[in-house]
């Protein structure tokens, strides 16, 4: 192998302190969900020690019938609040993109705090209101007794759509609708054919942004779920409160592949894997802005 | 050019009219009812009136929770600078790393931000707790060292005692940098990403060192950046229920949790109210402060 040539100045990446600093980091990431999955496989109710291979601890966790149930329930909550918060999403940043109008500024802010507010707050808020104004009923079919944590999730969901959609349409060139309007296309054939394919990156990385915030929420669903209505996050808090088990590890390890899974699908159908820090952008933007 | 609402009214409120609604009804209503009953107060079980009083704010102040305040501002602020320090040369090294290197380290800094929260607390338990794989590893080498020193003869170290590093503040500290190490990352990378290197260059060639050049060409040029993962990081540290809950003893209870034992247990609505809103008002402090800053940094450029 031939010597390569000494790091130029700005390539920190390859000089040692930073790549031990690198390391450390890393390990300081990983190192736990790494113990984590791997003591999920370990045949030793102690989980410390190895003790030899064994799936017993995923079987166990996929006959828990309230585990499944949990996990059933969060998928549909994220699925749904996905699909609600895209539209309200979209529409609310065509509505600023698009138009003029007064109150502008003040929607525009409105539409921050979801984002900004601290979950414990939004959690209490969703408490009271539950409780107060909109009681949801109790004993519905499911899945119409998770409408009121679906109510909650696409509260603070949405808005996040809202801020990646807008970054994404402010590289939208006008010219092309006005090409189209004349052209003879309507309102509507202008918005389904040339700027909704505009639109789509964004679509995707909201959309996946929206059903990981759903499927990641604790705080919040906590303040607004009933005995009947357990999420997978619910549920593992209160497995956790008792004890660290190896159930616990299977049912983390299913959920942390599931969530490298869909990063990978996100990342494949989005190309430009930096796009996806969409999440990170929009919690940056309500600050950032001039 | 933006188009005026008048001119396509049906349009206009066919797209602004199920947001609007949304967030009028599912957050603003709810949000504002906690704001009235913090200042009000409680008749019987459930019956809250509303009195208009100011009580509910002045027993935050009373040294117990005045306490608790003060403390949840040193765990996030503690935890917020450990980020910072930790953060910073990481996300310089992604800043200047090749195209292909920067993607996947920005990935391995997302994939955990990914992940669910409750699972990386979990994680965090399994490692910190008594028979967790820190101090099995540090039992393991106790007994090394224990066999060790039976051989060369000088006595025993006699048993080993775990260290205590679940259920205490210390606990708090590592599990909220675990949680938020990502949000300064990122926003600190892409203030990073925007600078001009050829003035990092300069300063270089000029004969300055990596730390001089870090410390008075990179770090003021990206202090808006700083400004703004300084506040992401810390609004969610401040405001954090589950990591105090889970990692946190007795003593290491912050204000989400004092919250959540108003609405839950102690069923004292009208005071969790106002130490809800108390919350959300040092939340927008932060960041009034943040856009103070970044803007006075742009004004004189």
């Amino acid at each position: 192998m031939a010597k390569r040539p000494a790091p130029g100045p700005l390539e920190y990446l390859r000089r040692w302190p930073l790549q031990l600093w690198l390391a450390g980091v890393g390990i300081f990431l990983y190192a736990p969900l790494v113990a984590l999955m791997v003591f999920s496989f370990n045949d030793s109710r102690r989980n410390i020690v190895w003790q030899g291979f064994t799936l017993k601890y995923y079987e166990k966790a996929l006959n828990n019938a309230s585990l499944i149930e949990a996990f059933v329930n969060s998928l549909t909550i994220a699925a749904v609040s996905t699909f609600l918060s895209l539209i309200l999403g979209a529409l609310a940043a065509l509505a600023l993109w698009r138009f003029r109008f007064p109150g502008k500024t003040g929607f525009d802010g409105a539409l921050a705090l979801p984002i900004v507010a601290p979950e414990i707050c939004l959690g209490v808020a969703m408490l009271v209101f539950f409780a107060k104004v909109l009681p949801w009923p109790q004993g519905l079919p499911w899945p119409m007794n998770l409408g009121a944590i679906i109510i909650a999730h696409v509260s603070f969901s949405f808005p996040f759509v809202a801020v990646v959609v807008r970054a994404r349409m402010a590289s939208f060139n006008r010219e092309l609708e006005e090409a189209a309007r004349d052209l003879g296309a309507s309102e509507w054939r202008t918005l389904k054919d040339v700027i909704l394919p505009h639109m789509t990156p964004s679509l995707v990385a909201g959309g996946f942004l929206a059903f990981t915030l759903s499927l990641d929420d604790f705080v919040i669903t906590f303040f607004t779920s009933g005995p009947d209505t357990v999420t997978f996050p619910v549920k593992v808090y209160s497995m956790v409160r008792f004890s660290v088990t190896p159930e616990v590890n299977a049912a983390s390890t299913i959920l942390i592949v599931l969530t490298v899974v869909l990063t990978a699908i996100a990342l494949k159908v989005q190309g430009d894997p930096a796009s996806t820090a969409g999440g990170h952008a929009a919690l940056d933007r309500p600050k950032d802005r001039p | 050019m933006e188009q005026h609402w008048k001119s396509a009214k049906g349009l206009f409120s066919a797209v602004l009219g199920p947001p609007l609604f949304w967030l009028v009804l599912f957050f603003m209503v709810p949000m504002g009812i906690v704001w009235l009953y913090s200042f009000g107060e409680n008749r019987g079980l459930t019956e809250i009136a509303l009195t208009g009083t100011f009580s509910n704010y002045l027993r935050a102040f009373d040294p117990l929770y005045l306490k608790i305040f003060v403390k949840s501002v040193g765990i996030a602020g503690l935890t917020t600078l450990i980020c910072l320090v930790i953060g910073f040369p990481v996300a310089l090294a992604i800043t200047f790393a090749p195209a292909k290197a920067k993607t996947w380290l920005l990935l391995a800094v997302m994939l955990p931000f990914w992940t669910n929260l409750l699972i990386r607390t979990y994680a965090l338990i399994a490692v910190l707790r008594t028979e967790g794989y820190v101090n099995q590893s540090l039992e393991w080498l106790w007994n090394g060292l224990d066999a060790v020193v039976g051989v060369l003869g000088v006595g025993s170290l006699g048993p080993f005692q775990p260290l205590e590093l679940l259920h205490n503040n210390f606990a708090v500290v590592l599990g909220l940098v675990y949680v938020h190490l990502p949000f300064m990352v990122l926003p600190l990378y892409s203030a990073l990403d925007r600078l001009d290197t050829s003035l990092i260059e300069a300063s270089l060639d000029l004969g300055a060192g990596h730390l001089r050049t870090l410390l008075t060409i990179v770090a003021p040029l990206a202090l808006p950046g700083i400004a703004s993962g300084v506040v992401i990081t810390f609004i969610p540290a401040l405001g954090s229920y589950l990591t105090p809950d889970l990692l946190g003893g007795p003593d290491s209870q912050m204000i989400a949790n004092i919250i959540e034992r108003q609405f839950k247990r102690a069923n004292d609505w009208p005071f969790g109210a106002a130490l809800s809103f108390l919350l959300m008002y040092m939340t927008f402090i932060a960041i009034a402060l943040q856009a103070m800053l970044s803007r006075r940094r742009r004004e004189p450029a």
